[in-house]
């Protein structure tokens, strides 16, 4: 069961309109290292995590990745608030009006459509975990690469801060696969 | 939006983003009392916090999570979050 929380995790503020600047960020929308694709992914693998930590982890983490497409949403839609076909177009969001007039789709920067093809789940804890840390890494990266093409300084403010919790999702990674890790050796020999 | 609202959801943005912060160290350490006796203080702090949000703002969560609604349905008021 799930619930809503009417709030965002992170105040959201855009200064201007930024047509280019809403389709770089799409990738973290429905791109394959995307919050979409890491919550997808996470609250999949718990089911067959063989540790407590592990199921609550995954748990957690895959619902603060909602949080996050969440916020990343409503980057793009405030940043694109209001624009007219003819703008759209000259940011190259011309067939993402002709496919989805205003509103929002999980595509990437280019307009590929996220598939599931994107994530994997091995059922093999020790494979899934190191998985999870190379994407909270990839997720990482691009948001440095984010943080690069605006100066934007609220946009600016939310992408370092989601940066930050991409940081803080490798580490707790690091630390359940060393537990999983521990777990696994401790059924093998004794 | 209001700058009172504004401001008493950045309180509890904070405060939730505390216990959340906690919760996730809590799942890879749980042995650890003082980060559990730190995520108690933040937890009855954001309670007080939620409640006074919600008696001024409308509910924060659907499905009942919420206090008996006296003034009417509330839930659908605006401002969404992605509007604000
Ligand atoms: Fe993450």
């Amino acid at each position: 069961m799930w619930l809503y929380e009417k709030k965002l995790q992170y105040p959201v503020k855009v200064s201007n309109r930024d047509l280019r600047m809403a389709k770089f960020l799409l990738t973290q929308y429905g791109g394959p290292d995307g919050e979409l694709s890491a919550a997808v992914k996470y609250l999949n693998q718990r089911y067959t995590m063989p540790t407590n930590r592990a199921k609550g982890t995954l748990t957690d983490i895959g619902t603060e990745e909602l949080a996050h497409w969440e916020i990343i949403a409503t980057m793009i839609y405030k940043l694109m608030k209001g624009a007219t076909p003819e703008e759209l177009r000259r940011a190259g969001l011309g067939s993402h009006y002709a496919m989805h007039g205003d509103a929002l789709f999980p595509a990437d920067a280019n307009g590929v459509p996220w598939t599931a093809a994107y994530i994997q789940a091995h059922g093999d804890p020790v494979a899934d975990l190191q998985d999870n840390m190379a994407g909270e890494q990839k997720a990482r990266a691009t948001y440095e690469h984010l943080i690069d093409l605006t100066d934007d300084p609220d946009l600016r403010d939310t992408l370092r801060f989601l940066r930050e919790r991409e940081v803080v999702h490798f580490q707790r990674f690091g630390e359940l696969l060393d537990h999983v890790q521990g777990y696994m050796n401790s059924k093998k020999y004794f | 939006m209001h700058h009172e609202q504004t401001k008493v959801l950045r309180e509890l943005q904070e405060l939730e983003f505390a216990a959340l912060e906690l919760n996730l160290y809590l799942d890879t350490h749980p042995e650890d009392q003082d980060a559990l006796k730190t995520f108690n203080e933040v937890v009855t702090r954001l309670a007080k916090a939620r409640i006074n949000y919600e008696e001024k703002h409308g509910p924060l969560l659907n499905f009942g999570f919420c206090a008996p609604r006296q003034v009417g349905w509330q839930w659908i008021e605006e401002p969404w979050p992605w509007e604000i």
